[in-house]
């Protein structure tokens, strides 16, 4: 199956009803249907191999998606955050491509060769005269649906690939087609290269859910846009969450169309997602695991497991606010030490997963073994109830005196700090234990360190308290919210070694 | 015979019913609706059947996924209408999904 299908579905099923846009001016699945299929035909005779996306969320976005679906050709949303080089070098990558792009990032894709470039309002004002010629949908779930370059902290970013029966998988596995009533609205800020912001597409189509997105996001923004069009459904990363957080206790208005809240993306501050579901407590709040490489969500906390965790009166039952939840049940998921094999409830391994949404592939790489199973890099551990917990990267893992340290249990113990803004816990190389352990803090008044040390002594174990805390203004982030814990690990390193700036 | 790849669009000889083949069958068979064999979508021939006037109790509904066991076909309802489906004489039974919250 195509995902093109999803759409010419709910053309069919409600042609009428608003998919994208604004309840006023919205465009209907019939139109969004027709401008796929009028754009394809430009592309599919194209002597190009991808379809390459440079702009903001917008509403010709979903209809580039399938047009590209239904052409044949990968659709490959860019970063147009990136400096101009890093940009031109993806370009290239993707090239021979039919490149849509906003007015102001066309002069930035000029020069790289073998692209036909369009600005995207422009090229959908031309193409909209009707036609029937629209392309035969093949048959095609082998083919390649979208190429999402991740985010690339560590190195050259990589192509993930996913094929179109990685995608369509993950949509019928969890959802039903046109289950959503007229009234829902799905709010889309992530942007258009993130996989959140590619599958909200899909799935909301899918559903009959209508489609508004945020150019950018701003959290003002956002929350009007959730009073004002209604808002059902969104899905938030975690910083976006705390700045809405803010917003909403600052104005002290409530969302009243909200029903869920779901977020994912990197480790959610257990201060933030308590104090979200205190404002907003009639919202369904899911936490979301996933990755590029598995077509997006693999594991989610649901509402009744947050209201349980947060109720909960033993530290175990609240610490599961902090876990992601069960694997889906389509799913096969498992923990596995460094021979690869399963280990206990409890213990810390690296996270496995195998299910046809799961791609595990890159543009020449094959990562997923021939069995099916992916290792996701990630470390993680189940508990005696199956919850699963996500400690972050494999490589972030602390190695210290032989003993694997996370650094989030540590970070959580800090965060609940209120004078602690924001924490982040690396390992930097030591003579005598391997490695040491550094607490990057931003603080809003002064706090004692022997304080915090002792508070992780206590709540973890003595060989888990940082021998050094460093004082910062600010932690690196990238755009979507991830911290740059490689970027954060070299300053700290030169910091560290050349001055005194360093307390503890 | 109709063809019953993954992806294909079918559509009811006797309702108003459409659907979309999940997964192919193992074997060869005849898909109907309504009793009648349904036709492909892109197909405008029309065909002689009488259409049904009543629902039927095993009739097919919009968004719901529909297997038979026995031959692994499974069919998703796109558009309702008054039939319910069948292969080969077996009525398909409704494949019961627990719905997830919404992630994305």
């Amino acid at each position: 199956m195509n995902i093109h299908l999803f759409l010419e579905m709910a053309a069919d099923a409600a042609p009428d009803r608003i998919a994208i846009g604004t309840r006023a001016a919205g465009i209907t699945y019939g139109e969004l249907l027709a401008m796929s299929r009028r754009a394809a035909q430009q592309m599919t005779n194209a002597p190009i191999r991808t379809v390459t996306y440079c702009g903001l969320n917008r509403p010709e976005l979903p209809a580039a998606l399938f047009a590209a679906s239904l052409a044949g050709k990968p659709f490959t949303p860019l970063n147009y955050r990136l400096p101009d080089t890093d940009l031109k070098r993806l370009l290239e990558r993707s090239a021979p491509s039919f490149t849509l792009c906003d007015t102001d990032i066309a002069k930035r894709c000029e020069g790289v060769a073998d692209i036909q470039l369009h600005v995207v309002d422009a090229f959908f004002a031309e193409c909209s005269r009707p036609d029937n010629a629209a392309p035969e949908l093949a048959d095609s779930a082998q083919d390649i649906a979208i190429v999402l370059f991740t985010s690339g902290t560590t190195a050259e970013p990589k192509a993930a690939i996913l094929r179109h029966s990685n995608l369509v998988d993950y949509v019928l596995s969890t959802l039903e087609f046109f289950s959503a009533d007229e009234n829902e609205a799905a709010l889309i800020s992530v942007p258009p290269y993130h996989i959140a912001g590619m599958s909200a597409l899909l799935t909301s189509v899918y559903c009959g859910r209508r489609i508004v997105s945020l150019p950018a996001f701003d959290p003002g923004v956002w929350v009007d846009t959730v009073i004002a069009e209604g808002i059902t459904h969104a899905m938030v990363v975690p910083t976006m969450l705390k700045r809405i957080v803010e917003v909403i206790a600052e104005r002290d208005v409530t969302l009243p169309s909200l029903r869920a809240l779901s977020y994912g993306g990197g480790r959610m501050p257990a201060t933030v997602i308590e104090r979200a579901m205190d404002l907003l407590p009639d919202v369904g709040f899911v936490n979301a695991y996933g990755l590029t490489e598995t077509s997006s969500t693999i594991a989610i906390l649901d509402p009744a497991s947050h209201r349980a965790a947060k109720a909960s009166g033993t530290a175990e039952g609240r610490r599961r606010l902090s876990s992601v939840g069960k694997p889906l049940p389509h799913l096969e998921l498992e923990i596995r030490d460094e021979n690869e094999v399963a280990v206990p409830v409890g213990v810390v391994g690296e996270i496995w997963v195998r299910g046809s949404q799961v791609s595990g592939e890159y543009e020449g790489r094959k990562v997923v073994r021939d069995d099916g199973w992916f290792p996701t890099n990630d470390a993680g551990w189940i508990d005696d109830e199956g919850f699963l917990f996500v400690e972050g990267r494999l490589d972030d893992v602390i190695v210290r005196g032989g003993e694997n340290i996370s650094p989030a249990e540590i970070e959580d113990v800090l965060i609940a700090n209120a004078q602690i803004d924001d924490v982040a816990v690396i390992g930097l190389p030591d003579e005598e234990w391997g490695e040491k352990i550094v607490a990057a803090i931003v603080v809003n008044a002064p706090v004692c360190i022997d304080q915090l040390k002792n508070q992780v002594r206590e709540r973890l174990r003595s060989t888990r308290v940082p021998s050094v805390f460093v004082v910062r203004d600010t932690l690196p982030y990238n755009d979507t919210g991830k911290l740059l814990r490689r970027q954060l690990r070299q300053e700290l390193a030169a910091n560290i070694s050349t001055s005194d700036a360093a307390v503890g | 015979m109709l063809n019953l790849t993954a992806g294909t669009r079918l559509r009811s000889a006797v309702c108003d019913m459409e659907g979309i083949v999940i997964r192919q069958p193992d074997s060869a068979g005849s898909l109907a609706c309504g009793g009648i064999p349904m036709l492909d979508a892109k197909n405008p021939a029309s065909t002689s059947a009488e259409r049904i006037a009543q629902a039927e109790p095993n009739r097919a509904l919009i968004g719901k996924r529909y297997v038979d066991e026995e031959s692994g076909l499974e069919v998703l309802c796109s558009k309702q209408g008054l039939g319910g489906l069948s292969f080969d004489g077996r009525p398909l039974t409704l494949k019961q999904a627990k719905p997830l919250p919404a992630s994305d």
